[in-house]
């Protein structure tokens, strides 16, 4: 693109690609020795989109992402970028961007340089490289650091200069390789939140890896559950969370109580009330376990000391056997009378402080659709 | 009058210990020295002595105007030259392939380069005698020829050097992320991984330098006049020449060193105004969240 052209249609600092790209992941494998670390992976990211790739370690979503940068090569599959196959296309002829966990910044060059390098290798003057780096880095509040090196810089303002690099390039996709991993929990939450400014603003499609979930919840416009090189789920960070595809996702996307349960007719009797089952349910009839969230449960004292007390009358009776205060809720973890695993649910403030573990309680299912294995 | 302590009083008194340390630090400094150039100062005196006891120049100005030592000088500088061009572009390149993609080779690799270690240099010559008789019929008779011999006489140390620098480096990080802003193989090995390298490049070809100033072994045996072989010449009929020789030889190799050795502080030197200007920190313009 010619600089005129360039500066008349870019975004933000004029960075990224205007309105982005497609990407396609189709079939995608890729082994090391007998373990299989893509196992037919198949991924379709929309133009200006921030997808997650969330999943525990070893699952297959760095080699994903490597696939995808040309820095691995795949097994089997295609990975289409704006519709070009860029099978045969090397890593430095891929037109990415990327930011990788460890720091990566060039010892020897400035953040200034680090963040023109990309443009240096491309031929552009050197006066042109000036302008842009210096946009990128006005880009991610580092304008004062222009001149300082990398041992100068804390760990955040690495990945921020690392960014404002990767961005320079004007890349097609940016790839994010748990970026914030590094980072201490503060520092991490405010450039998360910068990245995804920054992501908007410039509308570069961007794929995220990460194993954190409430990086990936908070962040992406989809997240992708990915499970032995294959993808559980792919859906809005809402609907991964209450309509989880698959018994995994469930239990990997947030926290589950596990709770035995009658199934038959669609329908599951849980704590007391009869639940809709989602379209994931691996068990259709008889037993099973139904998986639901804490605050998918009902807490209400037991009336007097002895029966009744949950809303509507049905429900499970147990003992509060541990509280913690949470600042804007409790968690409370229940023993039910009839054994079992305990359950974790979630007080609403008041009621947490006026609980006291050894409190009767009844426990009731709400009214959603629940997962049942 | 009775003088009132002072912090100066107090620090002195408490400072024997200290005071003591920096004693002990001169005097090991001292004997250090000593030792390193008393040899030296015995040399120059021996080659400036004339036999009538007298002072003269005479053996160092025949360093230039002798033909034989000045055309070994000048072979031996080829030679340290193309052997550390030689080591770098074969190594530099072989490590960094088995560090990015054959791991599994590091090991062997090393041994095959710490090899010429543990061979002493009379058996080296024995079994490239064959192959030099192969490579003086194909290229010729030059003394430039030594530099196969001495490349690979200096594999141990450049190895080692080179090790140790790019230990200090999180290699695979920066080369992928050379690689994904659009750096081909060549664009890492000259923009990325060299600059990153000057310091242990710089000492590769310290060693590599050091290792050719000094052979004498191969060289002589395989009949070749080098410095050190002509230096031992020149001593069978001028004594002060030689030794004249023997020291220029090492203030050469010194003045090398501090010369390859000042290279990186270049990039020391660029880093330091940037940390003076902008130390203390400056504040994170709003928004930015900069952390310390």
């Amino acid at each position: 693109m010619s600089t005129a052209t360039r500066q008349s249609t870019t975004g933000a600092a004029g960075l990224g690609t205007p309105g982005g790209v497609e990407v396609r992941l189709e079939g995608l494998r890729r082994s090391f020795g007998e373990v299989a670390a893509l196992n037919g992976l198949d991924l379709t990211i929309g133009p200006g989109e921030l997808v997650a790739l969330l999943g525990p370690s070893g699952c297959g979503k760095t080699t994903a992402l490597r696939v995808l940068a040309g820095l691995e090569r795949a097994d089997a599959g295609t990975v289409v970028v704006g519709g070009r196959d860029l099978a045969r296309v090397p890593a430095h002829r891929r037109g990415m961007g990327m930011v990788f966990q460890a720091y990566s910044l060039l010892p020897h060059l400035d953040a200034l340089d680090n963040v023109a390098f990309g443009l240096r290798l491309r031929g552009v003057s050197a006066a042109e490289r000036r302008r842009r780096a210096g946009e990128a880095l006005e880009l991610v509040g580092l304008s004062a650091q222009a001149h300082r090196f990398a041992p100068q810089m804390s760990g955040g303002q690495q990945q921020r200069v690392a960014l404002a690099r990767a961005l320079a390039v004007e890349p097609s996709v940016l790839l994010l390789d748990e970026p914030f991993s590094a980072l201490d929990a503060k520092v991490r939450e405010q450039l998360r939140e910068e990245v995804r400014r920054i992501q908007r603003e410039v509308g570069t499609t961007t794929l995220l890896v990460t194993h954190d979930q409430e990086e990936a919840l908070s962040v992406a416009d989809r997240v992708g559950v990915v499970r032995a090189g294959r993808l559980e789920q792919v859906a809005a960070p809402q609907e991964l969370y209450r309509r989880p595809a698959t018994p995994f996702v469930a239990e990997f996307v947030g926290q589950v109580n596990r709770v035995a349960c009658e199934v038959g007719a669609g329908g599951a009797e849980v704590l007391g009330r009869r639940l809709p089952l989602l379209p994931g349910s691996t068990t259709t009839s008889g037993p099973g376990t139904a998986l639901l969230r804490p605050e998918d449960i009902e807490v209400a004292p037991e009336a007097g000391g002895s029966s009744g007390g949950a809303p509507g009358g049905a429900g499970a009776r147990g003992t509060v056997v541990q509280l913690v205060f949470l600042g804007a809720a409790t968690r409370a973890v229940v023993q039910l009378d009839g054994g079992g695993e305990p359950l974790v649910v979630h007080l609403a403030a008041r009621t947490g402080e006026h609980t006291a573990p050894g409190a009767r309680v009844v426990v009731r299912a709400a009214q959603v659709p629940v997962l049942v294995r | 009058m009775s003088r009132q302590p002072t912090g100066t009083d107090k620090g002195t008194s408490k400072g024997a210990g200290p005071r003591t340390a920096v004693v002990v630090r001169w005097v090991v400094l001292g004997v250090a020295a000593a030792a390193a150039l008393v040899p030296l100062l015995a040399m120059l005196d021996f080659s400036t002595r004339t036999p009538t006891g007298g002072r003269s120049g005479g053996a160092w100005s025949s360093l230039t105007t002798d033909p034989d030592l000045s055309a070994a000088i000048l072979v031996s500088l080829q030679l340290a030259l193309l052997t550390a061009v030689v080591v770098v572009a074969l190594l530099l390149p072989t490590m960094l392939l088995v560090a990015l993609r054959l791991p599994w080779a590091r090991q062997p690799l090393e041994l095959v380069c710490l090899l010429p270690l543990a061979v002493p240099a009379v058996v080296v010559v024995v079994g490239v005698a064959p192959v030099y008789a192969w490579v003086v019929y194909l290229l010729g008779g030059s003394p430039l020829n030594l530099v196969f011999v001495y490349a690979v006489l200096s594999l141990p140390y450049a190895h080692r050097a080179l090790a140790a620098g790019l230990g200090g480096l999180d290699l695979r990080t920066l080369v992928e992320a050379a690689r994904s802003l659009g750096a081909r193989w060549p664009d890492v090995v000259l923009k990325v991984v060299l600059p990153n390298l000057t310091g242990a490049v710089a000492s590769t070809v310290v060693l590599v330098v050091a290792v050719v100033l000094g052979e004498f072994t191969v060289a002589s045996l395989l009949g070749y006049d080098t410095l050190p072989v002509a230096i031992n010449l020149v001593g069978k009929r001028d004594a002060e020449l030689s030794v004249a020789a023997s020291l220029a030889s090492l203030l050469l190799a010194f003045v090398l060193l501090l010369g390859l050795s000042l290279l990186p502080v270049g990039r020391r030197r660029r880093a330091a105004p940037a940390a003076a200007v902008l130390s203390p920190t400056p504040a994170a313009p709003p928004g930015t969240g900069a952390p310390s």
